[in-house]
């Protein structure tokens, strides 16, 4: 089934036209974004004389610099108090038997069923008194404990079909369990951090309904609600509207063709985890 | 320090204070409960004790702002059944997340076979068909609404082709806007139903295939009898996850539509959105919010118990 034949031919053809397809909505997106407001042919059409002015205005008008950076603060933050915690927490869930940890199990598991739309109106409440709203630390915290359940059930899957030799030879050596948890443990847990690491940092780097809530009429907006910002803004301005869309997706197609390999194994991997 | 798990060495780098352990017999290694404190203190202060206050606001008249209200009971959820919107938009709410669902997995699945099959770009196909998933559901959601306009390239498109009989005002129609955005996200997440899907056919061994096509099956019955049981895993998975995001379906309503027109594509999240910020209806909202619980819960242990026992059937 593996020679390439006149029929696999005509596979490779329609899968391409396939692909061309799906690509037409990118191809008109940069075609308008380096469009001048002037130029009203129709959106297939080639641009006749392309400008780079959509972005630099885009980029000004829409305080985008400052958003891209509330984006990656709320990112890295977050991913990182979510992967310390849950892996450390997968650990003991894993490995004793007993009821608490059977029970605290299932606790985190409630959690997947659980959509965010229930806990996110009382907790904007709770943020409010504490006077977190309108700061990326509401959202730091938010996610920390939202991204919790699904993770530990990632890594409590994993470590379950791990071996202990490795942990039992390092205890005999003289380990605390710490020092066996930051040695032993989470190298082995390699693959599927890289797992978690993939799908924790694309839901919270595009998720748009948390920070609508908790940083409308902020100045510290993530990417999203300031791109639906700028959008309400210059409601018919579709080409400086396009440019902000251009400038708010490049940084993610870059670092997903520069790591696509992981990334695509990332989002496969919860099938293996 | 460095721990190099090495058995039966003489304990020479072992720390001071640390009892020897007996020889002979397997140690086990228990990590204390408190590796989990804190996953459970965030878990707890951000999902588990807002939910709880959450169902129990379901039950009052509260509006967000004011320390006082009152205890209305059911009325928030009879309120429910009697408010023509909040029906239509569970209705929406499910036929979005089944068609998303039946839709997104069958192209999904082409795609896979097809990438799966021995195509020279099938590597680069793979990379492209993909990239929609990851990037921002509201970006690519604004970017439709201007294709998908009246004067947009959707239109312009069809109209190139001699097909300007199917020129439409597809997000401003109210028969036609919800079907666009079920189009729009199978358009960006069909690649994603497809890594999965890729990820389950790549398990199954060539020699299977091999031996079954020995043995005259053709490429439908090999798809059928050898491809599909061994798909099972990654049809629970996909199943799940285009089902549960369809019923909790927000950017993109809020970005193509707004719920419009009238509220012809209002989902139960754009409502709790809607009622909560817009029209201060906490309590009511909270109540929505308890509905789409209650469907998520329904329809993810129906869907667990059907597929497992599916999966079973089928292995």
């Amino acid at each position: 089934m593996n020679r390439y034949r006149p029929r696999t031919l005509a596979l490779e053809l329609a899968m391409i036209a396939a692909a061309l397809f799906m690509a037409f909505p990118v191809y008109v997106l940069v075609n308008l974004a380096v469009r001048p407001p002037s130029d009203t042919s129709s959106p297939l059409s080639p641009t006749s004389s392309p400008t780079l002015d959509n972005f630099t205005q885009a980029w000004q008008k829409g305080g985008l610099g400052g958003a891209l950076g509330n984006s990656v603060l709320v990112t890295v933050c977050s991913v990182v108090v979510v992967l310390t915690v849950s892996s450390l927490a997968a650990y003991p869930l894993a490995r004793v038997a007993t009821n608490w940890s059977r029970r605290a199990y299932l606790t985190f598991l409630l959690g997947l069923v659980l959509p965010f739309q229930l806990a996110s109106l009382p907790l904007y409440q709770t943020l409010r008194d504490l006077d977190l709203l309108g700061t990326p630390w509401a959202l730091v915290l938010f996610y920390s404990g939202l991204q919790v359940p699904f993770t530990v059930f990632l890594y409590v899957g994993f470590l379950r079909a791990l071996p202990r030799d490795f942990e039992d030879a390092a205890m005999i050596d003289g380990c605390t369990p710490l020092q066996g948890f930051r040695y032993v443990v989470l190298p082995m847990l390699k693959p599927v951090t890289v797992t978690v690491l993939v799908l924790n940092a694309v839901a919270i780097w595009n998720d748009f309904f948390t920070p609508l809530l908790y940083l409308s009429g902020s100045d510290r907006q993530t990417l999203p609600v300031a791109i639906s910002g700028f959008v309400g803004q210059y409601v018919t301005d579709w080409n400086l509207i396009f440019a902000a869309l251009v400038i708010s997706i490049l940084p993610v197609l870059l670092v997903y063709f520069l790591l696509q390999r992981s990334i695509i194994n990332g989002f496969a991997g919860g099938l293996r985890g | 320090m460095t721990v190099t798990p090495h058995k039966q060495l003489p304990d020479v780098d072992r720390p001071p204070g640390a009892e020897p352990a007996p020889r002979g017999r397997r140690e086990r290694t228990t990590p204390p409960w408190w590796f989990a404190l804190p996953a459970m203190l965030l878990f707890a202060f951000v999902v588990l004790v807002p939910s709880v206050r959450g169902v129990y606001y379901a039950f009052t008249d509260w509006d967000g702002l004011s320390p006082d209200f009152s205890f209305v009971g059911l009325d928030n959820f009879s309120e429910m059944f009697r408010d023509e919107d909040a029906r239509q938009a569970v209705w929406h709410t499910l036929l979005i997340a089944v068609s998303i669902t039946v839709v997104q997995n069958a192209v999904g699945l082409l795609l896979a076979l097809g990438v799966n099959s021995a195509i020279k770009s099938r590597n680069v196909l793979r990379v492209f068909l993909f990239a929609p998933a990851v990037i921002t559901p509201i970006v690519t959601a604004y970017l439709w609404r201007n294709l998908l306009g009246p004067d947009g390239a959707v239109n312009s498109l069809l109209g190139a082709v001699g097909l300007k009989g199917l020129q439409q005002d597809w997000l401003g129609d109210p028969d036609l806007a919800l079907w666009s955005v079920v189009g729009v996200i199978v358009w960006q997440f069909a690649g994603y139903s497809m890594v999965i899907f890729l990820a389950g056919l790549q398990s199954v061994p060539k020699e299977v295939h091999e031996a079954a096509s020995m043995d005259g099956a053709g490429p439908v019955r090999r798809f059928w009898s050898v491809t599909r049981p061994l798909l099972a895993p990654a049809l629970t998975i996909n199943l799940m996850l285009s089902i549960i995001g369809g019923i909790k379906l927000f950017d993109q309503v809020f970005a193509l539509t707004g719920g419009g027109p009238g509220h012809a594509t209002d989902t139960i999240s754009t409502l709790i959105y809607k009622d909560a910020f817009t029209l201060g209806e906490f309590g009511y909202s909270i109540a929505l919010a308890v509905v789409l619980t209650i469907i998520v819960a329904v329809v993810s242990t129906g869907q667990y118990l059907a597929l497992s026992r599916n999966e079973r059937a089928s292995s």
